[in-house]
C-alpha cells in the first residue's frame, strides 16, 4: 500500500476523479470544512475557557500564594487567618506580602438598575497587587472609602460604565446595597467564573461585605527576594505553617484553577464532546463521498482490474482521494477558524485564539477522518468483479 | 524466438451453480488462435460465448480442461498469475468502458502505464501515437462524453493496444455502432492487430464483418459447432 502511494508518475486518477465532479467535490469540501470549523470552535472554546479562568491569576504580583485548603476555585474562595500571611514574614526569603479579599458581589447596572454578580477584589492600596502597572496611579484613589476601580472589559450587561467614565461623567452605582463611585478603570476581562471585575480597598470591601470576618482573607500574595527558589521556599513554609492554609507557587496556583475547570466541571468534557461530534459528522460526510465515488465508478474500477491493474493500485487511488480531500478541506476550515475566533473575541471578550498545537491537532483529526473513511469505502471495491464486465 | 500461440484450448468445460441448479455453459471446447490471426466467434445469445471470453481473458478461474493463453497454462494459474497475464491481453468491450473522468489521451495512457521501464513522457508519447493511429490525433483532450460512439470505440482500441498486448479480446465491439462505423472499427482493429502480430478473438453478431476474419468459430448450446477458415481472404 505504501509503495503504491509513491508509485511512479502516471495519470493522476485520484485527482481527476475528484476534480471532474466539481459539485461533489464542493460538497465534500464543505463537509470537511464544516467538521474542521466545528472542531476548531469547540476546542477553541475549551482552551479559551481554561485561559479565561486564569486571566486575573496571571496578573497577580506574587511568587507564592496562600489559600485556604477549602478554596476549590475562583468561584468558591474560602477564608483563612490573615495571621498565617504575617507569619511567613519570618521566612528570610520573603520580601513582602499582600493580603487580598476575594468574593462575588451584586452590582447594580447604573442604567437599567438591574443587578448582576461580579468579582470584587479588596487590597491595601499601598500594597502591590498586579504585575501590570495599570493600578500604579489609580490605587491611591481607593484610599477614599466607597471608591472602586471598574474592569472596562466586563460584559456589557453591567452598564455603560467605561463609556460614561471616559466621557468624564461621575459614575455611581450600588454594590451590595451600598453606594460606590467608580474612580478609575482597569483592563482585566471576564472569565467563565466572573462576568466582570472590580477592585477596591480592603476597607471598602469589608463595608460592602460586612459578613467578612475580621482577620480572615481569601488570598495571600507573597513576593520573594531575588534569587530565592519559589519551590524550595514553598516547601519550607508548608513544613511549619499549620494546615489551615495551603501554599502554592504562582504556577501551581494557575494550574489549580485551570484544573478545577478541566476536571471538576463538565465543561471540558462538553466541549471535547462537541469536537468529537464534529469529527463524527466529518467522517460520515467523507465516507459518503468516497463510497459514492467508488460505487459510481465500479465498472471503471472493474475495467482497470481487467486491464491488469492490481487491487492495491486501486485502493491507493481511494487513499489518495482521501488525502487530497483532507488537504484541500483543511485550508478553508483554518481560515474560517481564525475568522470565528476573532468574532468570538470581539463579542464575548474571551481570550480565544489559534494556537499552533490546535492547528496541528485539527489537521491530524481531519487526516484521520479522511483516511478512516477511505479505508471503509475501499471495502466497496471488493464488489468490482472484472469477470462481470463483458 | 517463436511467439507461443495466443490461445490453445483443449477440452474446456465450464458450469455455473451446484447440485440441481448446475448448468453446463461450455462443453469440450477445442480451438487455437495463432499470432496475427483474426478469429471471429458467433452464436446465439446465451450460448456461452461471453463465458469463454472471460476464461480466455483470465478473468475467471478455469474448471475443466486445458487452456493456454500466451503460453501460460491457466489450469495452474493463481490470482496474481492471472492478473499479470491480463496485462498482456488487450480487451475491448461492448460498451467502450472508458474512464469518464479522463480525457482520450489519459484513457489511452492508463493502458500505456502498465508497461514497465518507460518514463512518463515516453508513455504519454505512446498514448498520443496510438490515438493518431486510430485517427483521433486531434481529439486528445476530449472526455468520452464529448466523443461519438465510433470515436469512443477507437479510443478503447487505442487503450487496448497501448499496453502492447499479444492477444486482443473483443466482445461485440460494433454493437453500439451503425453498420458503416462498425465495419470501419473492425477494419482498423484488424489492420493494427496484424501490424503488431497480435492474435484477435472477437465475439460478434454482426454478419457484415464476417468477411474480415481469418477464421470463423460458431457456437451453440455451449459447444463449438463450426471451426473453419474464412472463405474470403480478408482485407
Amino acid at each position: 500500500m505504501i509503495q503504491a502511494l509513491w508509485r511512479r508518475r502516471g495519470v493522476p486518477l485520484a485527482w481527476l476523479l475528484l476534480s471532474r465532479q466539481p459539485v461533489r467535490l464542493l460538497i465534500a469540501l464543505a463537509g470537511i470544512s464544516f467538521a474542521g470549523i466545528l472542531m476548531f470552535m469547540q476546542l477553541g472554546f475549551r482552551d479559551g475557557l481554561f485561559d479565561a479562568s486564569v486571566t486575573i491569576h496571571r496578573l497577580f504580583d506574587a511568587d507564592l500564594v496562600l489559600m485556604s485548603p477549602r478554596s476549590m476555585s475562583s468561584i468558591s474562595m474560602a477564608g483563612f487567618p490573615e495571621r498565617r500571611l504575617i507569619q511567613t514574614m519570618a521566612e528570610p526569603a520573603v520580601e513582602s506580602v499582600s493580603p487580598v479579599h476575594w468574593n462575588f458581589v451584586l452590582w447594580r447596572n447604573p442604567e437599567t438598575r438591574s443587578t448582576r454578580s461580579l468579582l470584587a477584589l479588596g487590597f491595601e492600596p499601598d500594597d502591590a497587587l498586579f504585575v501590570d502597572s495599570m493600578l500604579a496611579d489609580q490605587s491611591a484613589s481607593l484610599r477614599q472609602k466607597g471608591r472602586v476601580l471598574f474592569d472596562a472589559r466586563s460584559r456589557p450587561e453591567f452598564g455603560p460604565v467605561a463609556e460614561r467614565f471616559n466621557a468624564g461623567q461621575v459614575v455611581e452605582s450600588e454594590v451590595a446595597g451600598q453606594r460606590v463611585r467608580v474612580s478609575g478603570l482597569v483592563e482585566l476581562g471576564p472569565s467563565f467564573g466572573a462576568d466582570g471585575n472590580l477592585i477596591t480597598s480592603r476597607e471598602t470591601f469589608r463595608s460592602l461585605l460586612p459578613s467578612t470576618s475580621r482577620g480572615s482573607i481569601e488570598l495571600g500574595l507573597i513576593r520573594l527576594r531575588d534569587g530565592a527558589d519559589p519551590e524550595a521556599v514553598a516547601e519550607r513554609l508548608r513544613a511549619w505553617l499549620p494546615n489551615d492554609v495551603s501554599v502554592f507557587t504562582k504556577k501551581a496556583f494557575i494550574e489549580f484553577e485551570k484544573n478545577y475547570w478541566r476536571s471538576s466541571t463538565a465543561i471540558g468534557f462538553i466541549f471535547s464532546l462537541g469536537a468529537a461530534m464534529g469529527f463524527v459528522v466529518g467522517c460520515v460526510i467523507v465516507y459518503q463521498i468516497l463510497y459514492g465515488d467508488v460505487s459510481d465508478h465500479l465498472p471503471e474500477y472493474a475495467t482497470l482490474m481487467a486491464m491488469g491493474y492490481p487491487l492495491r493500485d486501486l485502493l491507493a487511488v481511494v487513499v489518495r482521494e482521501g488525502l487530497m480531500l483532507a488537504l484541500v478541506g483543511y485550508v478553508p476550515a483554518y481560515a474560517a477558524g481564525e475568522g470565528l475566533y476573532a468574532l468570538i473575541r470581539g463579542s464575548t471578550q474571551l481570550p480565544v485564539g489559534m494556537s499552533p498545537q490546535r492547528a496541528v491537532l485539527v489537521f491530524s483529526l481531519i487526516l484521520v477522518m479522511c483516511m478512516g473513511s477511505a479505508l471503509v469505502a475501499m471495502r466497496k471495491l471488493a464488489d468490482a468483479d472484472p469477470a462481470e464486465i463483458f | 524466438m517463436a511467439d507461443p500461440a495466443p490461445i490453445v484450448a483443449t477440452n474446456v468445460s465450464h458450469s455455473y451453480g451446484t447440485g440441481s441448479m448446475r448448468r453446463e455453459v461450455l462443453q469440450d471446447i477445442n480451438f487455437r488462435v495463432d499470432p496475427g490471426e483474426v478469429v471471429l466467434l458467433t452464436g446465439p445469445s446465451g450460448c456461452g460465448k461471453t463465458t469463454l471470453l472471460t476464461l480466455v481473458g483470465a478473468l475467471r478461474s478455469l474448471q475443466h480442461g486445458e487452456l493456454q493463453v500466451l503460453g501460460v497454462p491457466l489450469a495452474q494459474a493463481g490470482r496474481g498469475d492471472r492478473r499479470r497475464l491480463r496485462q498482456r491481453i488487450g480487451m475491448i468491450f461492448q460498451g467502450h468502458n472508458l474512464l469518464r473522468c479522463l480525457t482520450a489521451e489519459q484513457n489511452v495512457q492508463m493502458g500505456a502505464d502498465l508497461l514497465p521501464g518507460l518514463s512518463y513522457a515516453q508513455r504519454r508519447g505512446q498514448a498520443r501515437e496510438w490515438l493518431r493511429a486510430v485517427g483521433l490525433g486531434d481529439q486528445l483532450s476530449k472526455v468520452p462524453h464529448d466523443l461519438s460512439g465510433g470515436q469512443k470505440q477507437r479510443v478503447a482500441i487505442a487503450r487496448a493496444l497501448a499496453a502492447h498486448p499479444r492477444l486482443l479480446l473483443a466482445d461485440e465491439p460494433t454493437a453500439a455502432l451503425d453498420g458503416r462505423t462498425g465495419r470501419e472499427i473492425v477494419e482498423l482493429l484488424q489492420r493494427l492487430a496484424r501490424e503488431q502480430g497480435c492474435g484477435v478473438l472477437m465475439v460478434t453478431h454482426d454478419p457484415r464483418i464476417l468477411d474480415l476474419a481469418d477464421r470463423l468459430l460458431a457456437m451453440e448450446d455451449g459447444r463449438l459447432i463450426e471451426n473453419r477458415v474464412a472463405s474470403m481472404p480478408a482485407g
